[in-house]
């Protein structure tokens, strides 16, 4: 089983020298830290930043200097600023090649939620509709189950919307998956130490699985 | 015609003056996304002033004691429109009881929503929120074979913005990822005011480095104690 860093790591192997990638918050953001010092792969803020940097040395922090997720970041040289309809212009325009965000549920022919849990404070879906509907190369991290043990690789969503037919690859700590254009979840790798057994149990959605399986290897 | 640009002045006193004519139940658009770049001096100054039922256009919704967070606490907002409203606890607590309407919106289509109104166009076209409940009661287009969601271009009675420079004619420059919704929320207003971190004469600004011309701009004013609050305050250390 992969852990998050695992999970980061195997999704840093998607990206390819010159693209421009979007992460989105939480297990997406650590693939930054897993991409080759050999590529240069440029990072788009959808605040309004490309070329986004480490976080600042202590002391070195800059409050006009943030990520969508409000953290204070850096700068690096080649970096551009510009405007919140600029920054979303330039997703939907298709100019960023890689989108990578976390999921709540992913269902079989690529319609993915994440923004919102009815009966609960709803906070927003800031800018993931707008990178799902645009993006042509969508990668959802994400675990496998959710809390209360339930698969969250569906025939269907249940939770609200965040877009639809949008994702194109899943990474979990179980297994890396394509999502057919037909429908359904093809499985690609498998984690180490997991069966596809394991994989079929945990999977709720329709599961391809062709010949042998390989070992995901990070 | 004077060759000399210098008459066209449009410095106000301060933010107190700024706001002067904003009335009850008037929409607002304020500019900033989380805590950065926000018109701090506008938001302290709205607050003084005590408006009621009014609509704010905002990314976000600031934190308990921090931006439009602070209008919050007065129960000033009728409705907020935003893309995402995390981290208020007064927020959550009026919008679950019901005195707080929320209208919330891809940040893209926020965006958007603004720019058309800077640019002059009644509506745009966004694939964002096709198929989700976004799109419910909205007209849907075809073009090429993928749907697009009709949104409206916005319309405000204000806009609020912070720059980092500008000039007396209006003309401003952001800095870094403070710009975010500045520049299109300042295209956007029926009346747009602007606080800067340092005003200066007409001619010191470099015309090529202008972000917003000041055509947009209406009053503009050179703000002061800016707390530039961190909300997420991320370092590394150094080996």
């Amino acid at each position: 089983m992969l852990d998050k860093t695992g999970i980061a790591k195997r999704i840093a192997k998607e990206i390819k020298d010159g693209y421009y990638v979007n992460l989105g918050i939480g297990i997406p953001t650590l693939v930054a830290n897993y991409i080759p010092e050999t590529m240069d792969v440029v990072l788009q803020s959808e605040n309004g930043l490309l070329g986004m940097g480490p976080f600042p040395f202590e002391g070195e922090e800059d409050p006009d200097v943030i990520n969508a997720g409000k953290q204070t970041i850096t700068m690096l040289p080649g970096s551009a600023i510009f405007d919140s309809a600029m920054s979303f212009g330039m997703i939907r325009a298709k100019k960023v090649n890689l989108t990578i965000l976390g999921a709540m549920e992913v269902s079989e022919n690529g319609d993915i939620a994440n923004w919102k849990i009815p009966g609960k404070m709803v906070k927003g879906m800031g800018g993931a509709m707008d990178l799902v509907a645009s993006a042509e190369n969508i990668i959802v991290a994400m675990q496998h189950v959710n809390k209360a043990g339930e698969s969250k690789l569906l025939p269907h969503c249940t939770l609200p919307l965040t877009g639809v037919h949008c994702v194109k690859k899943i990474v979990t700590e179980l297994g890396v998956f394509d999502v057919l254009p037909e429908g359904g979840f093809k499985l690609l790798e498998r984690a180490p130490g997991v069966s596809v057994e394991d994989i079929k149990n945990a999977t709720a959605g329709k599961l391809i699985v062709e010949g042998e399986i390989p070992e995901i290897v990070i | 015609m004077s060759n000399q640009l210098l008459n066209m002045n449009k410095v106000v006193s301060g933010a107190d003056e700024a706001i002067r004519d904003i009335q009850d139940g008037m929409t607002l658009m304020l500019g900033g996304f989380g805590l950065c770049g926000l018109p701090e001096n506008c938001i302290t100054a709205l607050v003084k002033q005590g408006r009621k039922e009014l609509t704010c256009i905002s990314n976000n919704a600031g934190v308990d004691d921090f931006g439009i967070g602070l209008m919050l606490k007065q129960r000033q907002v009728k409705k907020m429109i935003s893309s995402y409203v995390g981290e208020n606890a007064e927020f959550e607590r009026q919008l679950l009881s019901g005195e707080l309407e929320v209208e919330l919106l891809p940040q893209g289509t926020l965006a958007t929503r603004c720019m058309a109104a800077g640019y002059g166009m009644p509506a745009i076209f966004t694939p964002a929120g096709v198929g989700t409940e976004v799109a419910e009661g909205k007209e849907t287009r075809n073009f090429n074979g993928k749907d697009y969601l009709m949104e409206m271009a916005f319309d405000a009675d204000f806009a609020i913005v912070k720059a980092w420079k500008g000039d007396t004619m209006g003309n401003l420059v952001y800095r870094s990822t403070a710009r975010n919704f500045n520049p299109v929320m300042a295209m956007a207003g029926k009346i747009t005011i602007a606080e800067v971190e340092e005003l200066v004469e007409p001619g010191e600004l470099d015309p090529d480095h202008i972000h917003t011309p000041g055509i947009y701009v209406h009053r503009i004013f050179q703000g002061k104690d800016y707390e530039k609050r961190i909300e997420q305050r991320t370092v590394r250390v150094k080996e």
